[in-house]
């Protein structure tokens, strides 16, 4: 296949947000491209800024919130700094967000019909008959059984999964481009989230949309993305391709997340190993590698400066001086293998 | 199997549904543990697990009585707690204590580490000298990795894993037999998450601690425990060993449930079939009545499955199924509809 121009470019993006703290630097130099019909991992624990990165894209961060360097284009057209009116026709119609609670992005006192309609009247100046009918349609492909009489329905009327699925419906409402998933599945329950990434997974494929799921289950990653970004204290810290990534992850960090969580397929008994220490307070801009106060493989030089990307293998990067050696057997997974 | 240290027979929960405001009617209940035996052995994990609503907490607490069961038994060490009061059930109390979920709202943000860690010593009636209890509470606070001088600070002065730990060292306090752990890391970042399992683990091995394990991550929950019990909509389905229950799944529930486990490796997450379950979980004000898994289960017969509520009843080596065609399943005599499933 020929190298296709990005739909989405992120050029060393950085964000923060002034509190009463003082000043919290969530994102700190982030750039990535996606292709059209691309699947996007960003993996990452609480407060690493993998939220915080796709809100600044859509221009959503909340007030306290600012960009303060570094920018994006959506199809070579720049995205941030642009003006309300202007952001309004590419979000939602070109670029689409799910998010993690269902309950809390829907909008309690509209029926269902009724949000997923007002999108398609904005964008599309739909009158109402043909907007409900597009709605029903939206709804039955999502998989919501009978979805012409569901449309009057408020959202406590749903099940969880029923909610992410009318989310998703209101997200595809305009074919975007782009699909921002952010924990889509994380409030759900595992047999609830088989049939949502599933579901995601088809409607990407049939559309050729590109999707960037945020997540911070690597399982929820390995099944659905082409590439993977790892993300600690506001940096991508390893990115690369999900097979080399999983098969020979090099930074420590994402060796010690896939070494601290119990695998079903591992052999049984084998000790956790937990990454020590904490998550770093972020009240600060980096001036050294972030991960080396937990790092096992900490070497002097990990403290004086931030590591830059360094290549490991073709399609495969990590931010680290002293990464773990390739050849380092991963302990989990072999007994099946 | 002769003595154990818990058992629960016949266990019914039931949670009246009020309807009107002056009257109080009772028009119905939420089964939320309908039939449940189990038997817990001393100094062995027991794994709970289930999805949200299946009733798995509510075992755990009716196990140490912060319910009363509508129905069934609860033997504790011998000892029949089902119905006993709230004073005679102190003693009994100390030896059973809880873990909590929630790290924020389990401990009083106004109580020191030291209070609260010396609350049930104090409730119990334990309480020494104030130099006792302070040399007390250093040792625990040192038993589960945190500094001595943990004890003057204060819940918000601490992260989530860290609230974890005094969690615990709050309910090794009175020296328990058993703990009920109730989704103790499914609060927890995943990097914290091991280090909670590993220090419970630890514990249990220098304290001889017996644990009821609940939990709703399956990998999580094969990890730690020895025997594990799978619930659905107030009921057990499947009971078994951890590594037989993993190798050879016997309910339908319990292997389309582990089908549905993301495993972070591209490679086998391509490679493995998956089994999906339609629509969601029914409620439990109004189950489906014979087999309450038969309105989702992928494997479900014309006969029987809508008919009568099959029993958990034992197969070969300690393997407990709740299922009519489980051994049809298990030797392929029963296979899926080709609709269901990839590849």
């Amino acid at each position: 296949m020929a190298v296709t121009e990005p739909l989405l470019a992120v050029d060393d993006l950085w964000v923060e947000f002034w509190t009463r703290r003082g000043t919290i630097h969530a994102v700190n130099g982030i750039s990535f491209t996606l292709a059209p019909g691309e699947t996007l991992g960003i993996v990452g624990e609480s407060g690493c800024g993998k939220s915080v990165t796709s809100l600044a894209l859509l221009g959503i961060l909340p007030r306290a919130g600012r960009v303060v360097r570094g920018g994006a284009t959506f199809q070579g057209r720049k995205l941030i700094g642009l003006s309300d009116a202007e952001l309004r026709r590419v979000r939602g119609k070109e670029i689409a967000m799910i998010f993690q609670d269902p309950m809390t992005s829907l909008n309690p006192v509209l029926t269902i019909g009724r949000q997923i309609r007002e999108t398609l009247e904005a964008h599309f100046g739909m009158e109402r008959h043909a907007a409900n009918a597009r709605a029903a349609e939206l709804l039955d492909q999502v998989g919501i059984p009978g979805a012409r009489s569901r449309l009057g329905d408020y959202p406590h009327q749903f099940s969880g999964g029923m909610r992410q699925r009318a989310m998703i419906a209101m997200a595809l409402a305009c074919e975007p481009k782009v699909l921002i998933a952010d924990e889509p599945t994380t409030a759900l329950d595992v047999t609830i989230q088989a049939q949502i990434l599933e579901l995601l997974r088809q409607l990407v494929a049939e559309r050729d949309t590109a999707l960037i799921l945020i997540t911070h289950d690597l399982g929820v990653v390995a099944g659905m993305c082409e590439r993977v970004n790892v993300m600690y204290a506001g940096m991508f810290v390893e990115t690369g391709s999900a097979a080399a990534l999983f098969a020979r992850p090099r930074h420590p960090y994402t060796v010690g997340l896939l070494q601290s969580v119990p695998r079903l397929d591992s052999e049984r008994g084998r000790k956790l190993q937990p990454i020590t220490g904490a998550p770093r307070d972020m009240l600060s801009a980096p001036s050294a590698c972030p991960f080396a106060p937990r790092c096992r493989y900490a070497i002097d030089g990990c403290t004086h400066e931030v590591p830059a990307l360094r290549t490991m293998e073709p399609d495969h990067d990590a931010r680290c001086i002293n990464p773990v050696p390739a050849a380092t057997p991963q302990p989990a997974g072999e007994a099946t293998r | 199997m002769s003595d154990p240290l818990v058992s629960a027979e016949g266990l019914k929960v039931w949670f009246p549904i009020k309807s009107g405001i002056v009257l109080d009617r009772h028009v119905g209940d939420v089964k939320a543990v309908d039939d449940v035996s189990l038997l817990i052995e001393r100094g062995e994990t027991l794994g709970l697990v289930g999805e949200s609503g299946c009733g798995k907490s509510t075992v755990g607490r009716t196990i140490v009585r912060l319910y009363r069961p509508t129905a069934g038994r609860i033997v504790f060490d011998g000892e029949d707690i089902t119905t006993l009061g709230e004073t005679e059930l102190r003693g009994t109390r100390r030896q059973m204590q809880m873990v909590f979920q929630d790290p924020f709202a389990s401990l009083n943000p106004r109580h020191s580490i030291g209070r609260i860690v010396s609350e049930p010593i104090r409730v119990h009636g334990l309480s020494g000298s104030r130099r006792e209890t302070h040399q007390l509470v250093r040792d625990l606070l040192g038993r589960v990795g945190l500094p001595a001088d943990a004890a003057s600070r204060y819940p918000h002065e601490f992260s989530g894993g860290q609230r974890q730990r005094i969690g615990l060292a709050r309910a090794l306090s009175v020296n328990p037999a058993f703990i009920v752990c109730d989704e103790p890391v499914s609060a927890l970042d995943v990097s914290i998450q091991a280090q909670i399992i590993n220090l419970l683990e630890q514990l249990q091995d220098e304290l001889a601690l017996t644990y009821l394990f609940i939990a709703h991550d399956l990998a999580v929950v094969r990890h730690i425990s020895d025997r594990i019990a799978v619930m659905y909509l107030g009921g057990i389905v499947e009971v078994s060993p951890a590594e037989a229950l993993y190798r050879q799944p016997l309910h339908p529930y319990t292997i389309s449930l582990l089908s549905a486990v993301p495993i972070p490796d591209p490679e086998v997450e391509r490679r493995r079939s998956r089994i999906f379950l339609t629509g969601d979980v029914p409620s439990p004000a109004s189950p489906p009545a014979a087999c309450r898994f038969h309105t989702r289960c992928p494997y479900v017969q014309p006969t029987r499955c809508r008919e009568e509520r099959p029993a958990l009843r034992a197969l070969e080596n300690g393997h407990e199924v709740a299922c009519h065609w489980a051994e049809e399943i298990h030797s392929g005599a029963i296979t899926l509809p080709s609709s269901n499933g990839r590849r």
